[in-house]
């Protein structure tokens, strides 16, 4: 069969990113301690709540339907506040990648992060990339055992230090680590801490950037996110090409890369770029800057190369920017060959080379003529990131924080709900009374048990009773909340009694300090109702 | 093969070779690793439909070696529930009804129980909100008027051995007799009477000449002015309330003919845990009494 299909399916090209030094690979260093530490040591901060309550900073504690964070704590009615913060992350999301780019998928996001963890253990343990070539391409041997050995127990050591930390979000820490030890944590700790110690494992150690090509939506939202003048890691083109070894006189190759006389000399100046190096191949052709050193695919851990435009694998990690600039410093020309850039900052190419590079595909036709282009300057940075988009992002965002802080701040210490009983809406009782029921939930947020003295406010003289209490006073245990069914008594012949309906306000008053709260409801009385029963 | 290969000069992208109307499909290979996965996923199924039920049979579907069922699991989460409340149901079987509300722990868990055991049993005839159905002579169990007694031990006994029924031998039993044989005008004289016994519209005159007839063929259960006799059921007549309407038709209605509540015994059926909780939800819905109450004989207020 020499004509077979081709193969539908490919098997993983796999990646060995090489070390590289320079102010982005300090930033991802500083992020990837920072995110680590925060997520590790959370779990173990203290904080003291006094008696009835638990003592760790951050728990969420689904037995008990509460979430503690430091000085606040969030019950089951406020999730709210937790809807609030997720629609900020979102909004943040947004805001980040219109101004900058996929910078969470490059520095912060866990998977991120965690397959930089292990990549710097793999290169630790097996070497710099060539050396895991040579490993990797050589047969079994004892060594290549030993070394593959020794770096998988390193990484499911920090997979099961990743699961493990995860549930101690859950219950005290303590407890938790001192019964996990022991073998007596709940059958649910282990299996969270199996399937995150698998997960960790297996993403971080071999799937690495296929989680982000193939199974992360979010580089997909992404392309919706971006636009021109969104600052991204990107590789200036007419900078750079043609690319080549050696060589003397960039201005006329670059022009004939753009297909422009003097783009370069524009634009050159403008990026503080002299002709001191231009370059020129053995063979006499003229060169852009680009020494075609490979530099930035080797150190790409998503394996591509920037070279070839924007691209959806590209996580903007900023790596192949240190890689390059390291190669700039070398061969005498300046930084930013593969740089930080909004693409609308970029001169436009020729169509007929654009068509073959994505990415400067859409530059329009007409500008390439450059003697009629205006003499050209990069936006500054701030115009990059204000601009209407982040302004707006920025707004809801902040707008939504004061919102959720505002209504953290104004939410009373003694908080009431109440459900008028309406099956039925009423009863008549003996003397001709009519009586409605309310379930009001008193909800006490102290960490003592409290009195709470309820009492009513209407137009009529209404009566008040608690069902299985001799006086109007419900007592509620710390940090619980308690369902009081309350009676409203009208006498036969007051009005409430007699009107369809009529405004009742419900106070409670917590007997120890003195606060107040109140909700409003409504008494039925028997005007329009079916009467067959009384009269 | 190499050779048969079409590259798609656009984009440079390797075809598959498929062609429609001269439009050429990419070939952009999907990673092995999620064949694998999908091959995965076609063993974890083949796998689950033989651990758990799957196939659809002509009736019923095929068991599963596993024997899992869902009923199973529900019965097995009750089970666990009823070992782990087992010290407050015996603790509820055993303890002096009357005194249930001093156990505050006791009582809550008795009131929660009582919530479901009435909602099975009890609101078809009573209401899911206990309120009754007057049309039908369903009590209401909100208010505070009972026939029976409202205390915990009287509604005890009420739901253990019910009420005019053929099934128990204890069960609370009475009979109102039929008053067809009054004249139209008895009738209509002792229906003013007994409305003004709790104050409604009445005639005078005609309620004077009732309050004979009331005290020679009534007062006998009812008592003299109306309030009814709890030992034997007999509704206070004086008080707002009326099972069987209060209008003066319905109570010549009721003279003439009749009609009288049946409630089936609970005790065989829901067991004496389930008595007793079902006993303090109803004596908590609003009505209920203490115990000292009952010597004031049937006087609800």
């Amino acid at each position: 069969m020499s004509n077979a299909a081709p193969p539908l399916f490919a098997a993983r090209e796999p990646i060995f990113p090489r070390q590289v030094s320079g102010f982005f690979r300090r930033l991802k260093w500083v992020i990837l301690i920072l995110t680590l530490g925060v997520y590790y040591v959370t779990p173990w901060l203290r904080w003291d709540r006094g008696p009835n309550l638990p003592d760790q900073a951050v728990l969420v504690d689904l037995a008990n339907r509460r979430f503690h964070f430091f000085w606040i704590e969030i019950w089951p009615h406020e999730f709210y506040f937790v809807a609030g913060l997720l629609i900020m992350a979102g909004l943040g999301l947004f805001l980040f990648t219109s101004a900058l780019g996929r910078v969470w998928c490059g520095y912060a996001c866990p998977q991120t992060v965690w397959s930089d963890l292990f990549m710097t253990v793999e290169r630790w343990i097996e070497g710099d990339r060539n050396a895991r070539i040579r490993l990797h391409n050589a047969p079994w041997s004892l060594r290549k055992a030993r070394l593959r050995g020794v770096k998988w127990a390193v990484w499911l050591l920090i997979a099961v230090a990743t699961g493990g930390a995860w549930v101690f979000y859950f219950a005290d820490a303590p407890t938790l680590a001192r019964d996990l030890v022991t073998l007596q944590a709940a059958p649910v700790a282990y299996s969270t801490i199996a399937v995150l110690t698998a997960t960790t494992f297996i993403f971080g150690g071999f799937m690495r950037e296929q989680i982000c090509i193939y199974m992360c939506p979010w580089p997909r939202i992404q392309g919706a996110m971006m636009d021109p003048g969104t600052l991204t890691v990107g590789y200036r083109k007419w900078r750079g090409e043609p690319r080549g070894k050696g060589g003397v006189k960039r201005q006329q190759a670059a022009a004939a890369a753009i297909g422009s006389g003097d783009a370069v000399a524009r634009y050159g100046a403008a990026l503080d770029i002299n002709s001191a190096g231009d370059r020129q191949s053995r063979s006499g052709d003229v060169l852009g800057d680009c020494i075609d050193c490979n530099a930035c695919v080797a150190v790409c851990p998503m394996g591509i190369d920037i070279r070839e435009g924007q691209q959806m694998e590209c996580i903007t990690c900023a790596l192949c920017i240190d890689a390059c600039d390291d190669v700039m410093a070398k061969i005498g020309r300046p930084r930013g060959l593969i740089d930080y850039l909004a693409l609308d900052d970029e001169p436009p190419t020729a169509p007929q080379q654009s068509a073959a590079v994505a990415g400067y595909a859409d530059a329009p036709a007409g500008d390439v003529a450059g003697a009629t282009l205006p003499p050209w300057q990069p936006k500054p940075l701030w115009q990059h990131i204000f601009r209407p988009r982040t302004i707006v992002y920025t707004t809801a965002w902040a707008a939504i924080g004061v919102a959720l802080v505002v209504a953290l701040f104004i939410r009373p210490e003694i908080d009431m709900t109440i459900a008028p009983v309406r099956n039925p809406t009423f009863v008549t009782l003996s003397d001709g009374s009519i009586r409605n029921a309310y379930d009001i939930r008193l909800r006490n947020k102290h960490n003592e048990s409290r009195d709470f003295r309820v009492s009513l406010v209407a137009d009529s003289p209404l009566e008040l009773a608690l069902e299985g209490a001799s006086n109007a006073v419900v007592n509620v245990p710390a940090d619980t909340s308690r369902l009081q069914r309350v009676y409203v008594i009208a006498p036969p012949q007051i009005a409430a009694a007699r009107a369809q309906r009529s405004d009742l306000r419900l106070w409670v008053e917590d007997v120890t300090s003195g606060e107040r709260a109140y909700g409003n409801t409504i008494f039925n009385g028997k005007e329009g109702s079916d009467e067959r029963g009384t009269d | 093969m190499t050779d048969n290969r079409k590259i798609d000069p656009t984009t440079g992208t390797e075809t598959t070779g498929h062609s429609w109307d001269g439009i050429e499909e990419l070939n952009t290979p999907l990673p092995r690793w999620w064949l694998w996965t999908f091959y995965a996923t076609i063993v974890w199924g083949v796998i689950y439909t033989i651990l758990y039920p799957a196939w659809p049979l002509v009736s019923g579907a095929t068991a599963g070696l596993l024997g899992y069922s869902t009923r199973g699991e529900v019965a097995a989460e009750i089970a666990r529930v009823d070992l782990s409340n087992a010290d407050l149901t015996e603790s509820l079987i055993n303890v002096d009804m009357g005194g249930l509300k001093d156990n505050e722990e006791l009582h809550r868990f008795a009131v929660q129980a009582g919530r479901s055991v009435f909602a099975a049993n009890c609101s078809q005839c009573h209401g899911a909100g206990a309120g009754g159905v007057v049309a039908s002579g369903y009590p209401n169990l909100l208010d505070d008027d009972w026939l029976w007694g409202g205390t915990m031990e009287d509604i005890a006994y009420t739901v253990r051995h019910g009420i005019r029924n053929e099934d128990d031998a204890d069960a609370r039993v009475s009979q109102m007799p039929s008053f067809d044989w009054l004249g139209a005008a008895e009738l209509d004289a002792t229906a003013h009477f007994v409305r003004s016994l709790s104050g409604l519209a009445h005639d005078e005159a005609a309620a004077q000449a009732g309050a004979d007839i009331f005290a020679t063929n009534c007062s006998a259960c009812h008592g003299e002015t109306g309030l009814g006799d709890r030992e034997i059921g007999a509704p206070n007549l004086a008080d707002a309330i009326w099972l069987r309407g209060g209008s003066h038709e319905a109570i010549i209605q009721q003279l003439k003919t009749p009609r009288m509540g049946v409630m089936p015994p609970w005790q065989a059926r829901l067991g004496e845990a389930d008595v007793r909780a079902v006993t303090a939800y109803v004596h908590g819905l609003g009505g209920g009494e203490a115990a000292m109450d009952t010597a004031q004989d049937g006087s609800a207020d």
